[in-house]
């Protein structure tokens, strides 16, 4: 069974529909794409994914049960990770600590256990703390643990990002154009990290991404929104030849020329 | 063995290392003996108290393992300021006044410092605590319900960990309406709500008395003095054994409070609260539920006002609405700010730096004012120092947050925050600097 099965989402703000009757089917282990033009209604869809906003209408099914309304801390209990377009860290906590939010919902020191500082709450705050060094040591911040999130370059931004989403033990993990404002360098290590996540991890990836050529190389399908629907699914070379999503991309005349 | 520092001031050397032993215990031992060979309540006096109380900042400050610290620590609280006390009455009372706003700033951290919430109503938790004791260990309780009688003083340890849930229950219960709200409105309606609580204890004599409205509370009971206290400390009076117990008690609950905001930070609670400051929407998408953390902090912060309200109850034995205004609750956020937000460190200095201007240094300024004008020197008439003190305490709030924004000691990752903007501000001129040249 697909690990997230999407049906008929709807999401309008006021008289705009901005995520219309979007379908998507997302099997294990994949890495899917979903590109669009600005505007399109990509980032809405994975607020709507991750419980930031309600669908008007539509099923959400995740690992077998359905998400569609939760809240998103409880979504994200259940697997699905993410982040964001604009980085969304919290700046004024160091690497290490940004990642440990991550781990909340997998912690379970209680109150009381904490004011009493029983044992279990000692070595499972250490475990804690060894786990957020792995995690950062994998995407490519060793040795950063006690940099202010908002001290730390743009690209590295992104990796702790990553790793904070990571930080929740996730099944699918929504990267939201994670190669964005990147230079080619910096995109090809992002681009190998979002395999990793894969390879290593094991980990089901929707990325949101406007490089065509990260969009090509790495992903098994892709879909694409315009103005809020989905206007072609398949995959890299079925999109590449698709007129409609040429037409999309580049409008009508450009698509008429071919 | 370090060979790089290069000590810039002659006072470095002091601050590590056996001269900063030797520094350290030398300081504390003098402040110590001169303040307690001036035990008249003057100028002077205040002054060496002060000086002494700033022992705490060198030892926090100091290079020097931290048993060390908490020796010297503790002699000072417990042998040098009880003793201190006995020889005058008015400088304990300045210490447990200094304890019991430590610990409701250090509360209110919570919420404000930890979990980023503006609570301008916070006084409303330490109101209730006090009237939990003063309703149910007076006569007021036969007002409520007419075959009850008051409780036993013996039980007002008990009301003290009662006034630790119901002030979280009544922190749950004020936070349940703004649990939507963020910055400016949250702040406004947390204000407001505090003085919905203050209003209560006004109106609420009619058409049960429960709180004995606008009159307030009388002879309210302090707890029975132990025996073995009266044993430990003959050639006391039985006035000066109670103020060193009330004291004792006050320094027990901030220590618990202290030794409990601090595991918290330090912990997953912690960090969500943290979270939610910085971000609420990256905190939800990370899983944190974002309800309940915050009602958690609420909850949290209000419960040390509670108890705080028990003791504080107990030792006035007498309470009444004005004591719980609004600014009562400004003051004690200025504490917070002043001390610096989230900053453990810091907010027991604020609370116990505020605590003596408003009740030592302020009122001192003035009186000492007055005394000069007695003797002739010219002082205009409208000048009327004692008048002054508030606008004092707000120029100096206000001189505070120009030139030190991020409060005295403020929380380590807060000052490399204040900093890079100040970073930031140089490199922009600079920038700008070279653009002209250009
Ligand atoms: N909270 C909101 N309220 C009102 N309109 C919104 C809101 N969020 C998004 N929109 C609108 O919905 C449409 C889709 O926006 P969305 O951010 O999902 O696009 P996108 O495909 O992610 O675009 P981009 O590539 O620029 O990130 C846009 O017209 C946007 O203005
Ligand atoms: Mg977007």
């Amino acid at each position: 069974m697909a690990l997230l099965e999407a049906q008929n989402v709807t999401k309008s703000f006021g008289g705009l529909t901005a995520v219309n009757n979007v379908s998507l089917t997302v099997e294990r282990g994949s890495i899917v794409s979903v590109i669009g033009p600005n505007g399109a209604g990509k980032t809405t869809f994975f607020n709507v994914l991750t419980g930031i906003y309600k669908p008007d209408h539509g099923s959400i099914i995740f690992d077998g049960a359905s998400i569609a309304g939760q809240r998103p801390d409880q979504i994200t209990q259940q697997g699905i990770a993410r982040t964001f377009q604009n980085i969304r860290l919290f700046n004024n906590m160091t690497a290490i600590e940004n990642v440990m939010v991550g781990m909340h919902a997998r912690l379970n020191a209680k109150m009381w256990q904490i004011i009493f500082q029983s044992p279990s709450v000692r070595t499972e705050e250490l475990r804690a703390r060894a786990r957020a060094r792995e995690l950062l040591k994998f995407v490519g911040l060793e040795g950063r643990y006690d940099e202010l999130a908002k001290n730390l370059p743009y690209g590295d931004q992104r990796r702790l990002e990553i790793a904070r989403a990571l930080a929740t033990e996730p099944k699918l993990i929504l990267l939201d154009e994670p190669t964005a404002g990147m230079n080619p360098q910096e995109t090809l290590e992002a681009t190998r990290l979002i395999q990793r996540l894969r390879d290593e991890l094991g980990l089901t990836v929707i990325l949101i991404e406007h490089d065509m050529r990260v969009v090509m190389t790495i992903s098994e399908r892709i879909s694409v929104l315009d103005y809020g629907e989905k206007i072609a699914e398949g995959k890299p070379e079925e999109i590449r030849a698709n007129a409609r999503v040429v037409e999309a991309y580049l409008g009508r005349g450009a698509a008429a020329g071919h | 063995m370090s060979t790089t520092s290069l000590p810039n001031s002659p006072f470095a050397a002091l601050n590590r290392g056996l001269p900063a032993y030797i520094a350290l215990t030398a300081y504390v031992v003098v402040t110590s003996a001169l303040m307690l060979t001036n035990t008249r309540t003057s100028l002077g006096t205040d002054v060496l108290f002060i000086l002494f109380l700033l022992g705490f900042l060198l030892i926090y400050r100091a290079k020097v393992s931290n048993g060390y610290k908490l020796a010297l620590g503790a002699v000072m609280l417990i042998g040098v300021v009880p003793y201190f006390g006995t020889l005058n009455a008015y400088y304990i009372e300045l210490a447990i006044q200094a304890g019991i706003f430590v610990a409701l700033a250090l509360g209110l951290n919570v919420v404000v410092g930890f979990a980023g919430l503006l609570d301008l109503g916070y006084v409303a938790f330490f109101a209730v605590g006090a009237y939990l004791w003063g309703i149910f260990s007076t006569d007021q309780i036969t007002q409520i319900s007419p075959g009850a009688s008051p409780v036993s003083p013996q039980l007002f340890y008990l009301f003290m960990a009662l006034g630790l849930f119901v002030g979280a229950f009544f922190g749950v219960l004020l936070g349940l309406p703004v649990l939507r709200l963020r910055g400016d409105y949250l702040a406004i309606v947390t204000l407001g709500l505090g003085e919905v609580i203050r209003v209560l204890a006004v109106n609420l004599d009619r058409p049960i008395n429960i709180t004995n409205g606008a009159q307030g509370i009388k002879s309210i009971a302090r707890p029975p003095l132990p025996d073995f206290l009266r044993a430990l400390l003959p050639g006391l009076n039985d006035p000066q054994i109670y103020q060193l117990f009330i004291y004792a008690l006050a320094l027990l609950i901030v220590g618990i409070t202290v030794l409990t905001v601090f595991r918290l930070k330090n912990s997953r609670i912690g960090r969500a609260w943290e979270a939610i400051r910085e971000d609420e929407t990256a905190a939800i998408a990370m899983g944190i539920p974002l309800v309940r953390m915050k009602l958690m902090a609420f909850a949290v912060g209000a419960s040390f006002a509670g108890v705080m309200g028990v003791l504080f109850a107990a030792k006035q034995q007498f309470i009444n609405p004005p004591t719980f205004d609004l600014i009562r609750s400004i003051g004690i956020l200025a504490m917070v700010i002043l001390g610096g937000m989230g900053s453990i460190p810091g907010v027991i200095l604020g609370g116990v730096l505020v605590t003596l201007l408003d009740l030592q240094i302020l009122p001192r300024i003035a009186t000492e004012l007055g005394a000069l004008k007695r003797q002739g020197v010219v002082i205009p008439d409208w000048f009327d120092p004692a008048q002054y003190q508030r606008a004092l305490f707000g120029l100096l709030l206000i001189i505070m947050m120009i030139f030190r924004p991020e409060g005295i000691l403020p929380d380590q990752r807060r000052r490399e925050e204040a900093h890079a903007i100040e970073d930031r501000e140089a490199s922009a001129k600079t920038e700008a600097g070279e653009a002209k040249m250009a």
